[in-house]
């Protein structure tokens, strides 16, 4: 009883840790993922006098990934009942071209701004529509969720930091006397502090083993499988390999840098 | 005969204020068993304390087995305390370990087989008279039998130098008997050097011994 006492408080703290860490991961993951959606239906109409091939239209910006020119065709089909026809040739010579650029990214709002006067600096090009005010909208809703989730993990973040310096000091308490006693009896510092670095691992170990076990369950939710079909992304909510690894670096890293901090605090009794 | 324990203008203080042994002069030889008496405060604690290094002379020069304290590096401190048995008045033994693992402690940081440090162990267990008390915690026992379980851990080793802190303090007749009968034992059969500080020296000792008593931060024999 003792013992899971013991190994409790740490366990509890490094697990909320790698929640955190996590979360974060996954709505970053998020975030990215609604960005390439948002990009992919995202696209600029630029009018133009003159015939630009898609080289030119590149050269602008680099952020331009695909050009396609726009057939006027469909719309002046539904003209056709209305006029003559002879006049409608007229009207499809004198029209001008229209193309829609595919963007390589979801841009920012200056990265629009600048594209779309790079492109007014061209004669021809006489409109650009770069739907400014909905893809602003967007984006600050965007920044607005990652600042959240940002503020909101960096909390827990420090929280759980607060907790293993309590941890600290609880440990530092109950191992302090063993290892003086070692001391007293000549036993080098690795030897004195086997057992905290063992516990500290063990500790670690136990914290990876349960967020790997929250998280595949997650993963396999299917809460969490409708709540993303709703925002229409797909996503790696929990890579069993590189996570797993990622969060096992980091609890064995902060739980072997708590007892070295003891190991380093400790006073030999005098 | 070799001396285990010099010390030359001795002095020891915990802050710059107040010193506590002022400029002794004292030798001890090896295979000696030494009482070191004197009134409470005195400074005997202070003393056995610089003898194995939890405190480093303030001034002076203090030698023991060879290792001269005041300049000792931390790797040396710990050679030479792995060849000294302490026995403390408050026992000082590791709580969440049982007796037969604190007794075990010296010999798993000398590095003994595991077969050795079993016999050993079970040896010094029948001595003290708790062989069936072997898995039980420090807690779970007496004053008088914790102190056994510290007398043990001393000898389990076979130091060549035994420092005792008021072994007998607050101990029954029996486990004080036992005490000094151990320290006796390993005098006279192992040659082994013991350093006792006391307030009273036991009228029921068999043996020689030298006897030192500190007063006013001063030390002298007495005969």
């Amino acid at each position: 009883m003792k013992s899971i006492r013991n190994h409790f408080s740490l366990v509890v703290a490094l697990v909320s840790i790698l929640f955190s860490i996590q979360v974060f991961t996954i709505i970053e993951r998020s975030i990215s993922a609604y960005k390439e959606n948002l990009a992919s239906s995202y696209s600029i109409i630029v009018v133009s006098q003159l015939s630009i091939d898609e080289k030119t239209m590149k050269s602008f910006s680099s952020l331009v990934d695909e050009v396609s020119e726009l057939n006027p065709d469909h719309v002046i089909q539904r003209l056709n009942t209305k006029i003559d026809p002879k006049n409608l040739e007229l009207l499809k010579l004198t029209l001008p071209n229209f193309y829609k650029l595919k963007l390589t990214h979801f841009p920012t709002p200056t990265e629009v701004e600048n594209l779309t006067n790079n492109l007014l600096n061209k004669k021809s090009i006489t409109k650009v529509e770069n739907f400014s005010h909905n893809h602003d909208s967007t984006f600050k809703l965007l920044l607005l969720f990652k600042d959240v989730i940002a503020v909101f993990s960096l909390s827990m973040f420090v929280v759980t930091i607060l907790l293993i310096i309590k941890e600290l000091k609880i440990w530092q308490f109950m191992h302090n006397e063993r290892m003086s006693i070692m001391g007293l009896f000549g036993a080098p510092i690795w030897l004195s502090s086997a057992v905290l670095f063992r516990l500290a691992i063990v500790d670690a170990i136990i914290a990876s083993i349960l967020s790997f076990i929250l998280f595949t369950y997650l993963s396999t939710s299917f809460w969490v499988e409708e709540q993303l079909s709703y925002i229409g992304i797909e996503i790696i909510f929990f890579d069993q390999v590189m996570d797993f690894a990622i969060l096992s670096g980091v609890a064995l890293f902060l739980s072997v840098l708590l007892a070295l901090l003891i190991v380093i605090g400790h006073k030999e009794e005098v | 005969m070799d001396r285990v324990i010099i010390a030359e203008d001795l002095s020891l203080s915990y802050s710059d204020d107040e010193t506590i042994i002022n400029k002794i002069n004292f030798s001890v030889n090896s295979g000696c068993f030494v009482f070191i008496t004197g009134a409470s405060g005195s400074g005997k604690s202070t003393l056995l304390k610089s003898l194995y290094g939890a405190l480093k002379p303030a001034q002076g020069s203090l030698v023991v087995g060879g290792v001269e304290i005041s300049k000792v590096s931390k790797s040396k401190l710990n050679f030479l305390r792995r060849h000294i048995g302490i026995v403390f008045q408050d026992y000082k033994l590791i709580k969440e370990w049982t007796i037969e693992k604190n007794i075990m402690l010296p010999l798993i940081i000398n590095g003994y087989e595991k077969n050795v440090t079993q016999n050993q162990v079970d040896s010094l267990l029948k001595h003290v008279r708790l062989k069936h008390q072997s898995g039980k915690y420090p807690l779970e026992l007496s004053g008088g039998e914790q102190q056994r379980v510290a007398m043990a851990r001393a000898l389990s080793h076979n130091p060549i130098l035994i420092l005792a802190d008021e072994p007998t303090g607050n101990l029954d007749d029996y486990s004080a008997g036992l005490i000094w009968n151990l320290l006796e034992g390993a005098n006279t059969q192992l040659k082994t050097t013991v350093i006792v500080v006391t307030h009273n020296i036991p009228e029921t000792m068999n043996i020689d011994y030298k006897h030192f008593h500190i007063e006013y931060g001063s030390i002298h024999e007495v005969n």
